[in-house]
């Protein structure tokens, strides 16, 4: 890619099977395993191994333990928060949600290209997030009506609405709650494709501003290599925060569930 | 925009792995070791405050101990008190009563011998007279040659005497 004028941007969301292209394959759908599927193993290897530090079940908890313990501590405290106390059965998902999304947009964002290894960012391709979105949206829907039955659609129609109002609001309420997976897988999908897109075509200004002298470099190359410092910054933040609020909002649909309003 | 244009291509591996990997994740990470983790936690926190409750209920009984000691000592101190009190008064009884008999035998002894000196006093004025009229007699006989009786020269010598 460096030999060619053009950079482009979108070529590294590009799935490129690694083995099984033609033969694996489940009731006729392929299922080839693909750098996104190294990736997602990738991850689920690193946060095990990382989780492995926690297990030392010491009473004085060394860094690494300390470490593993802010982290399922974060997650416990934000599900009492907004769940309360039925809030603990649903610490195994929404943990590992947080940590599986924060490991792979982490992961995603390592420079490992500089070895010549091309790290793939899975969360940012919407059939990997749609997926994650549709299971926390159908722990949502089961819940709800496994506790609630059909009442479970008073979700639907807040306290105190006026009768006239009442079909009204059903309707847009359930269009918002209709909306959630998709809003959900969207917007990690949108935020850290954004994020890695801004990264390339910076970076191609700084390759394209080398290549076309001295004047062009110190107009062009610099300044975008110091925004690309700062954005790469601002990209490890992103990747905390989108995973941050998949499992926030997930944990605050499961309170809808658990609790209705 | 790689997502779309291949998406017939490559979503049913996309779910797949997705599936089965976020499961391993969930069975292995999430149920697996996130609850002990929480669990350790939990016990730390527990022993902490488990070991805060034992410090406190010690420091309270540790305090009921320095305040029953010290109730004893001051009990023990009064009691100390009104020992050596009690000592100090037996004791300037008893001082006062010797002191009472010693100065009672002083007193008769005193009493004794001024009368013993009163006596001897008055056997040497006695004396005294006896051998002044003697003298006496003995000297009118010796120059005058007059024989003055003997109580004669008593009287006279008396009369000079206590004259």
């Amino acid at each position: 890619m460096a030999t060619e004028a053009k950079v482009d941007p979108m070529h590294q969301f590009t799935i490129e099977p690694l083995f099984g292209t033609d033969h694996w394959s489940i009731a006729g759908f392929n299922v080839a395993f693909t750098n996104s599927a190294l990736w997602m193993l990738i991850s689920a290897v690193v946060l095990y191994a990382f989780m492995l530090g926690g297990m030392k079940r010491e009473l004085v908890p060394g860094r690494w333990q300390m470490m593993v313990e802010s982290m399922t501590g974060f997650i416990e405290d934000m599900l009492a928060a907004n769940v309360g106390k039925e809030g603990r059965k649903y610490l195994p998902y929404v943990f590992s949600l947080f940590m599986f999304i924060l490991f792979a947009n982490l992961l995603g964002l390592l420079p490992l290209g500089l070895v010549g290894i091309h790290p793939f960012t899975f969360t940012s391709h919407f059939t990997a997030t749609g997926v994650l979105a549709i299971l926390s949206f159908a722990i949502v829907l089961v819940v709800g009506f496994w506790k609630h039955g059909f009442h479970f659609f008073s979700l639907f129609v807040p306290h105190g609405t006026p009768l006239p109002m009442i079909p009204l609001i059903f309707v847009i309420e359930l269009v918002s709650f209709l909306v959630r997976p998709f809003s959900l897988g969207l917007r990690l999908f949108v935020a850290m494709m954004a994020g890695h897109v801004l990264l390339e075509v910076l970076s191609s200004f700084v390759i394209g501003g080398a290549n076309a002298g001295a004047f062009f470099m110190g107009l062009v190359s610099i300044p975008s290599f110091i925004l690309m410092v700062a954005i790469c910054a601002l990209e490890i933040l992103v990747a905390g925060i989108q995973a941050y609020v998949f499992a926030l909002l997930t944990s605050l649909y499961i309170n809808d569930a658990e609790h209705l309003h | 925009m790689p997502q779309i244009s291949q998406l017939a291509a490559t979503y049913s591996s996309q779910i797949f792995w997705m599936l089965v990997i976020f499961g391993a994740v969930f069975f292995l990470v999430g149920r697996g070791m996130a609850p002990r983790v929480i669990e350790t936690m939990e016990g730390r926190d527990q022993k902490i405050a488990a070991d805060l409750a034992a410090a406190e209920a010690a420091r309270r009984a540790a305090d009921a101990e320095d305040e029953a000691w010290r109730a004893q000592a001051s009990k023990q101190r009064g009691e100390a008190q009104a020992v050596i009190a009690a000592a100090k008064a037996e004791a300037a009884k008893a001082t006062e009563v010797r002191l009472g008999t010693a100065g009672a035998g002083a007193d008769a002894r005193v009493a004794e011998a001024e009368a013993r000196i009163a006596a001897a006093r008055e056997g040497a004025l006695a004396e005294i007279e006896t051998v002044a009229a003697d003298a006496a007699a003995d000297i009118a006989a010796r120059v005058a040659g007059l024989t003055v009786a003997a109580d004669a020269a008593r009287a006279a010598v008396k009369d000079v005497l206590h004259g």
